[in-house]
């Protein structure tokens, strides 16, 4: 019993004890204001991996949700500047615009698991494609350079990143819902049973009468709608998107995912899990810009051997199991 | 003054060869030139693109004897795949590269040269000396030294300066190098140096955590607009903005508007044009269609932009 637990909490004793590091290596980290950083930066990845832990637990992958946010968070951009001389600067405008941006979204779920449950690809290639797709879309609308918001909606929208309850910030809360919410599903629901049932054998479950195809384009579906509400928080911080626009905020979500114990080959899906893992990865980011400790050439090769020591701790201690 | 003198040189050469025959005719004889560059990343690179396409379409208009190959590359492999086609499909007369990486593409161009066509290499020289025709660039010493100067001679006594730096790169290296030295022996100090890949949401995030471990901050060098962006929206949610002065760097034009409007925050900026491959690619158009020599290095300095010559510098058209 008491080795199960082990097992379970690592990923969070992993945080805990960054948590004491990045107190004791600069005070500055226990300021209210830092941590509120940290916490509504981790919220665009944050939301993302809660998606992309359905995904991976049914047995599927999904590289394109960094451009996918790049590109809706373009055209989000676009239909509100277009709708200014129509709606006003107002926040009409603003809750189109988020409206786009949660279509867009579910849109481009869709075409995601379509491809991967109708017409049968790799969910690799498929999103692979789509990664590439999305990627130059958004560069193209851009025209190569940035796309703006205008300056009359950004001052009205900026507070939905900035704004909040005292230190809590709207990220903030958005992305705690939104765990919350994800590990009930995960948890106490049917789809989320089937989830987990697809990714350890999609053969039994077809048998028990799960529609497999059906639960997977909706985890596919469920992703794009939290990509699109992580847009709709990105958008108000810079009022901008660009080609560099979320690059590669696929694979920080993915490492964030197996960080928190769920298994890249599916079956056992853990959201809060997920939630621990981008915490620990935002963390290591402020420990180091933080402090002295290392020369900044070497910030990759941390933030890499933290990463793979969170899922060997995890390993050894599934082994004990 | 100049251009318009060259317009008139294939005209007059068409004249001539049709007063005088074979002899000219490989003067209105179609010249092609490849142009080979990184695709419109971020927004250096997007004003780059947007420079290229312009001058291209400018230059195609005024020599209908030019014609140009365009090609954008997302990384170093297909760069070296674009020279190689256009060499063995396209028939160019002439390359126009600015390398991704250094190393990687230097035998690729020197196939080109071997196969005897004129080479320009922009902004990013080859590993080895002697390949290139001409060669264009930008000065990226001077681009640290002129911000690393003006911070010496206009920042209070004891003045504390953060940096935001590229992605790890040499031009990166010699940029913050000669920042470093302009500073050296002066009363100003560095407090801190980190990596922000001269992305907007990474400086945002590296300008935060400054804010969190330094109380007091006199200057940003962001060296580059894209970070500046960035680094003023974490200054302004911090409420420190009467607090410290940013400089950025290569003259995005949103960045050059506020200066132009003698924003206190942002004094100045230090230029490093996108269209040096406009440069580049009219140079080596001359080389086909003037006798103007052109071949031998070029350097384009880096100026520093203050409110008085900002005008100049502003391109409202260009995306970035």
């Amino acid at each position: 019993m008491k080795r199960i637990d082990l097992h379970v909490w690592g990923p969070l004793i992993a945080l805990i004890g960054l948590f004491i590091l990045g107190a004791l290596l600069n005070p500055a980290f226990l300021a209210p204001a830092n941590l509120s950083n940290v916490l509504a930066r981790s919220a665009f990845i944050g939301l993302i991996a809660i998606g992309m832990t359905f995904v991976i637990t049914q047995g599927g992958l999904d590289l394109s949700v960094g451009s996918m946010a790049a590109f809706l968070a373009g055209i989000t951009i676009m239909a509100m500047n277009a709708l200014v001389p129509i709606v006003g600067e107002s926040w009409g405008t603003i809750l189109l615009g988020m409206g786009v941006a949660l279509l867009g979204g579910i849109a481009a779920g869709y075409v995601n698991g379509a491809l991967i449950t109708k017409a049968r690809i790799e969910a690799f290639i498929v999103t692979l494609g789509t990664m590439g797709i999305f990627r130059s879309l958004v560069t193209w609308l851009a025209d190569g350079g940035t796309l703006s918001l205008d300056s009359g909606l950004r001052s009205i929208y900026r507070p939905v990143y900035f704004g909040g309850l005292g230190w809590l910030t709207w990220p903030i809360i958005v992305f705690a819902i939104a765990a919350v919410l994800g590990e009930w599903t995960m948890r106490h629901t049917r789809f989320g049973r089937h989830v987990e049932a697809i990714g350890s054998n999609d053969r039994v479950a077809r048998y028990s009468a799960v529609d497999v195809e059906r639960v997977r384009l909706a985890t596919y579906v469920l992703l794009g709608v939290l990509v699109g509400v992580a847009t709709i928080l990105y958008v108000p911080r810079l009022g901008s998107a660009s080609g560099s626009t979320g690059v590669l905020w696929e694979l920080e979500a993915i490492a964030a995912v197996i960080i928190g114990g769920t298994a890249l080959k599916g079956g056992r899906g853990r959201v809060w899990g997920t939630v621990v893992g981008v915490l620990i990865l935002s963390m290591i980011d402020n420990i180091l810009n933080l402090t002295d400790l290392v020369s900044p050439y070497l910030n990759g090769a941390i933030q890499g051997v933290i990463i793979v020591l969170a899922v060997v701790l995890q390993r050894e201690k599934r082994t004990a199991e | 003054m100049k251009r318009r003198n060259l317009m008139k040189l294939p005209l007059a050469a068409a004249a001539l060869s049709l007063t005088i025959g074979a002899g000219f005719a490989q003067d209105a004889e179609k010249v092609v030139i490849g142009v080979s560059i990184p695709s419109a990343t971020h927004g250096f690179m997007g004003g780059l693109n947007w420079h290229a396409q312009d001058t291209i379409k400018r230059l195609g208009e005024t020599y209908p004897n030019l014609e140009f190959v365009l090609a954008t590359a997302p990384d170093v492999g297909k760069q070296v795949s674009d020279i190689e086609d256009m060499l063995a499909t396209r028939n160019i007369d002439g390359l126009v590269v600015l390398p991704f990486e250094s190393e990687p593409l230097t035998d690729p161009v020197k196939q080109v040269k071997a196969a005897g066509k004129f080479v320009t290499v922009v902004d990013r020289g080859l590993s080895e000396e002697g390949i290139e025709d001409l060669y264009v660039a930008g000065d990226n010493a001077a681009f640290g030294r002129v911000a690393g100067e003006y911070f010496r001679d206009n920042l209070k006594a004891g003045g504390k300066i953060v940096v935001l730096r590229g992605i790890p790169t040499t031009l990166d290296n010699e940029r913050v190098e000669a920042f470093q030295a302009a500073l050296e022996g002066s009363d100003k100090q560095i407090l801190d140096m980190q990596y922000a890949n001269w992305n907007r949401d990474d400086a945002f995030n590296v300008m935060q955590d400054y804010l969190a471990k330094y109380p007091e901050i006199d200057a940003v060098w962001a060296a580059d607009d894209d970070m500046a962006v960035g680094v003023l929206e974490a200054i302004a949610q911090a409420g420190r903005e009467d607090q410290m002065v940013v400089v950025g760097g290569a003259g995005m034009k949103d960045i050059i508007k506020r200066i132009m409007d003698k924003d206190p925050q942002l004094p100045v900026n230090v230029t490093y044009p996108p269209a040096l491959i406009s440069s580049a690619i009219e140079m080596t158009a001359l080389n086909f269609v003037s006798n103007a020599p052109m071949t031998g290095r070029y350097i384009i300095s880096s100026q520093l932009i203050t409110p008085e010559n900002a005008e100049s510098f502003y391109f409202p058209d260009s995306p970035f």
